[in-house]
């Protein structure tokens, strides 16, 4: 009996796949940013906001990602975005292959900035890279401002947090300068960006900054 | 959920380094695993046994290395174990720090005969 060395992450067949998702984005020149974000947060609300602010300046495209339904590339369609849906079939998480099935099936030519919506999970999503540019959480006052501390993992690699539904500020005890704290000694490089996709208020810096990174 | 594309991966890695070596059988994978990777051993065992029938891997002894996760003060540098509530600095009470250890997550070793 023998003990062989072998220090060999794991994943590394996704990361592999990820990894030409990313040549060929880079290829044609579109920023995909991997949103994730816990059920219910707004990733499709915050899809759509986005999409608004920014017509006429560049031609977003979506992959939606979702354990069974339809319902949310239904909605980002009807913004006359290119999308692909991707059911995961209860998966938890999308990964790097399931990213090049979509990436086959969308008008490349056709987009200037990628937004694909992960499946609803604050865990698996970050431990698979899909061949994104830009990672970003979406974080809702309603769900507390202690999620930081149950999530670190994915609250440590992202570079954005958007806090969204912030028009709920009034209504709950949602400690905004404790939840930027813990954000800003976890991860002092990430974005903070308050958001609320029913009033509008702070999309537009959100959207600023999403452009700037496609100039 | 997904401990089952994990699983794969962890099987495909031993079974390509056992056949490289020309190893006959793998009778254990020694895995290092962080506490902030969140994957469940139980999960990953139970795939295992699941996957693993018909492959050089199959009976084998899974051995699951756990690893804290630690902090590192952007203050003052000082290196600690964050509480599940509790993440300041023990020494100047700054909040969180850089993750040094905690994300680790790889097949470290197998052993073959
Ligand atoms: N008050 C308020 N409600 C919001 C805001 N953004 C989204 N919502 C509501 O929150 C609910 C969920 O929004 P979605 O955008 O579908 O969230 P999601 O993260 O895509 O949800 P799943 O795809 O099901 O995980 C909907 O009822 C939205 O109308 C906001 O800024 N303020
Ligand atoms: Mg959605
Ligand atoms: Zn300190």
């Amino acid at each position: 009996m023998a003990e062989m060395k072998v220090v060999e992450k794991i994943m590394a067949a996704n990361d592999q796949i990820a990894e030409q998702n990313r040549r060929l984005l880079d290829e044609r020149g579109i920023v995909t940013v991997n949103l994730m974000a816990s059920p219910g947060a707004g990733k499709t609300s915050l899809i759509l906001c986005t999409v608004e602010a920014l017509r006429g300046r560049l031609r977003v495209g979506a992959i939606e990602g979702d354990t069974a339904s339809r319902v949310d590339a239904d909605r980002v369609a009807t913004a006359g975005v290119p999308v692909v849906q991707i059911n995961t079939g209860g998966g938890c998480h999308l990964d790097a292959p399931m990213v090049r099935y979509a990436l086959n099936r969308l008008p490349l030519d056709e987009i200037d900035l990628l937004l694909i919506e992960n499946v609803g999970n604050l865990v698996c999503p970050a431990g698979f890279a899909l061949g994104e540019h830009v990672n970003v959480v979406i974080a809702s006052v309603p769900e507390g401002d202690d999620k930081p501390y149950k999530y670190p993992g994915m609250f440590s690699v992202v570079d954005a947090v958007v806090i969204n539904k912030t028009d709920l500020l009034p209504y709950l005890d949602f400690d905004m300068v404790a939840f930027r704290e813990l954000i800003a000694g976890l991860n002092p490089e990430a974005r903070i960006f308050e958001v609320s996709c029913k009033t509008g208020e702070g999309i537009e810096a959100w959207a600023d900054w999403l452009a700037g990174m496609c100039s | 959920m997904h401990e089952l594309a994990i699983t794969e991966d962890i099987l495909r890695v031993a079974v390509e380094h056992a056949q490289r070596a020309g190893a006959q059988r793998i009778t254990a994978i020694n895995l290092v695993i962080g506490d902030l990777s969140s994957i469940v051993d139980d999960s990953v065992q139970f795939y295992f046994d699941f996957l693993s029938p018909g492959t050089l891997a199959e009976g084998a002894q899974l051995h699951f290395e756990r690893v804290a996760a630690r902090f590192r003060c952007r203050e003052c540098g000082q290196e600690f174990t964050p509480q599940d509530r509790d993440w300041r600095c023990p020494r100047c009470q700054a909040v969180g720090g850089e993750v040094i250890a905690g994300k680790e997550f790889y097949v470290d070793s197998i052993e073959v005969e």
